[in-house]
């Protein structure tokens, strides 16, 4: 009952009836705290995604207020800044309740999130129509900065690390002739099959065979028995943690040569492949938008402060919305104000030096440089930055 | 490469085989589409996973325990769920509804509990050392594969003695062919159809165990992602048809390699599954025909 009322179109027009009702107001005393909107999945199968995210954020956030920016606590000349967080639950339903209640009732100039692609290709929509600028700071499908004018995005989609990635295969491993393996059952593994085979095409490397398999498929014996005669330097696989592991061990089990290494998308970029696979996943190379061991102080200070807060180790999500925050912190006092499109353009003229390495945006409002990519080796079960 | 592509048919066709194992006698003789089966495949990884975590716990010993700990769970929910069905003669549906339920259910509350991420046992579990295999000419084995073609055979034996050769396999046969009859000539029903659901548990916990050594991905579902093959095996062999569940599970698992290997891997399951319905028009009961008639 309350699912239908709550989306059902008539809330919709509900809340474009308050906003038009209630005006803005855009005078504010300097102590009243500025509060922008977060909408994530703090529940549900993506909570871990969007845990991550609120973690993130919040050490960001107090660090904001503390004034570690040097300029004094706070934004635009000692505000409080102030997260309000929506919970979707990773629904995309849910989500646009969310953006909907932020802007009509709360009047946030500003959200970051949603936490899943699929979420913001329906929330972008209403921010766009609002001109309410929105930031993703874990979308990497295709297209969501082609939503409309107002979507920012800070994490680099696949089609951005992998060409780093093969690159590198190319020039310090030499590899010519590679079999290429994906899930093809799976909107994800599909996706960065279609980035590597572009690439691979692009960057002249010979196919010497396409293989595929299903999500749940736990036997890829054919397949790397086929792969094993056709005397590859690598294998290219674009799946998930689970087959990513299953593969690897086959592979050793069927005795495929230890010279021949493995080139993983994305989804091996998770310490549960160590975990499985050990010795198997040894020589595996991977590109990462960030990683935990990266030396440079920046980095450094974020896993220290990350860890000492809440005791566990920061990955991916948390680092890019750490990031994001920073940024939007940035481009607000740039902007000095929260108009959309002056904070728009700040956002635009960001420079940040943050744990992703420099961070700009390009003008299609995306990651502007992938100088921050690092390409992971495993060892002994574990990642490190290939030197 | 063939040689080795028909050793891995044989293998993969021999986990078909085990896990249907237990299915078809479940299917066979309580004539209920149990689907709760999938989960005493993971229940029984789970518990020997558990068992393994022990220091100096050995295969030898988490086998038994996964395999004995599925069966159990197999009877206490036969009991509860499929027993009051049975008391009131239900429908066939009913009961197939139930065990949707029942197995949506505990899936569920195992990966709230435990999550959905894979495990796997711990290296060197077999004591042959980690990536230890056998190499016949041209082919390798891992051991874990060696083991599940040994165990597959093991099972078919001992299942065809024990329905053919013993009083107990009679008994069971004499259930699967009419209940009434059966309770007439002084078979207790309930207690012969206990003892099949605990048999199926444990060959269902048995397959969960050396899938989850073979594969390496134990995790909640791992059962559940068995059962479309699990019981194409089943009707394709013949209902409770033991021989013929191991005929149908090396024929779907050769028939998949063979078409990955040599035409095209994403024409695996396709290839695999329409041959299996050419079976079925040529031999509506299954390869080794239904070892029960079917009521009518």
């Amino acid at each position: 009952m309350t699912k239908v009322f709550w989306g059902s179109p008539l809330w919709g027009v509900l809340g474009l009836a308050t906003a038009i009702l209630v005006s803005p107001s855009v005078t504010a005393a300097g102590s009243e705290p500025l509060t922008v909107g977060a909408i994530e999945a703090l529940t549900g199968p993506a909570s871990r995604y969007g845990i991550a995210i609120r973690d993130g954020l919040d050490l960001a956030l107090d660090e904001v207020n503390a004034g570690s920016g040097g300029a004094g606590g706070g934004v635009l000349h000692g505000r409080t800044l102030a997260i309000r967080y929506e919970d979707s639950g990773g629904q995309k339903e849910s989500a646009i309740n969310a953006a909907r209640s932020l802007i009509g009732r709360e009047r946030v100039p500003v959200i970051i999130g949603p936490t899943l692609s699929n979420e913001m290709f329906a929330v972008g929509p209403v921010a766009v129509e609002r001109k309410v600028p929105i930031i993703g700071t874990s979308n990497t499908a295709n297209g969501i900065t082609d939503i409309g004018p107002t979507v920012f995005r800070t994490s680099l989609p696949e089609a951005d690390v992998i060409p780093v990635t093969l690159k590198t295969a190319q020039s310090r491993f030499g590899v010519k002739r590679v079999a290429v393996m994906y899930g093809n059952d799976d909107a994800f593994t599909k996706s960065g099959f279609d980035v590597f085979k572009a690439n691979l095409d692009s960057l002249g490397f010979d196919i010497a065979t396409i293989e595929t398999f299903g999500a749940k498929d736990t036997d890829f014996s054919a397949q790397l028995t086929k792969i094993k005669d056709l005397g590859v330097d690598a294998v290219v696989v674009s799946a998930l943690v689970e087959a990513a592991s299953g593969i690897l061990l086959q592979a050793r089990q069927l005795g495929l040569p230890e010279k021949v290494f493995f080139i993983g998308g994305n989804g091996f970029n998770s310490p549960k492949l160590g975990e499985i696979a050990g010795a198997a996943a040894d020589g595996t190379l991977v590109g990462s938008p960030w990683f935990i061991d990266k030396a440079d102080p920046v980095n450094q200070t974020f896993v220290t402060a990350f860890r000492q807060r809440y005791h566990k180790d920061p990955d991916q999500f948390a680092a890019q919305a750490y990031d994001t925050l920073h940024i939007l912190a940035e481009a607000i006092n740039r902007a000095g104000s929260v108009q959309s499109e002056a904070l728009c353009q700040a956002l635009l003229q960001t420079h940040h030096e943050g744990v992703m390495g420099l961070f700009t945006f390009a003008a299609d409002r995306s990651p502007g440089s992938t100088a921050g990519v690092v390409v992971l080796v495993m060892k002994d079960g574990r990642f490190s930055v290939l030197q | 490469m063939f040689a080795q592509q028909l050793a891995n048919g044989l293998v993969l066709g021999c986990t078909y085989a085990l896990f249907a194992l237990g299915f078809t006698l479940m299917f066979g003789v309580l004539k209920v589409l149990n689907l709760t089966y999938g989960f005493y495949c993971t229940a029984g990884a789970l518990v020997a996973l558990a068992v393994a975590g022990i220091p100096g716990a050995t295969l030898w010993l988490a086998l038994p325990a996964g395999a004995l700990a599925a069966g159990g769970l197999a009877v206490v929910v036969d009991t509860l769920l499929l027993m009051p069905l049975r008391r009131v003669r239900a429908p066939e549906l009913s009961a197939l509804m139930v065990t949707v339920g029942a197995v949506l259910l505990l899936t569920s509350l195992l990966s709230m509990g435990l999550g959905t991420e894979i495990r796997r046992f711990p290296p060197g579990m077999l004591g042959t050392g980690t990536g230890g295999a056998v190499v016949l000419g041209p082919v390798r084995l891992a051991w874990s594969q060696v083991l599940i073609i040994a165990t597959t055979g093991l099972l078919v034996g001992a299942l065809l003695a024990l329905l053919h050769g013993s009083r107990l396999g009679l008994a069971i046969r004499a259930v699967a062919g009419n209940e009434d009859a059966a309770r007439l000539m002084g078979v207790s029903v309930a207690r012969t159809m206990a003892l099949v659901s605990f048999l199926s548990g444990v060959m269902g916990g048995a397959a969960g165990v050396l899938l989850g050594l073979n594969f390496n991905a134990i995790q909640p579902y791992m059962g559940e992602s068995m059962m479309l093959h699990g019981f194409a095996v089943v009707i394709v062999g013949g209902l409770g048809n033991i021989r013929g569940a191991l005929l149908a599970g090396v024929l779907l698992g050769v028939t998949e390699v063979m078409v990955a290997g040599y035409v095209d891997s994403a024409l695996k399951d396709g290839v695999a599954f329409a041959l299996m319905m050419l079976v079925l028009w040529l031999r509506p009961a299954g390869l080794g025909g239904r070892v029960v008639a079917p009521r009518v």
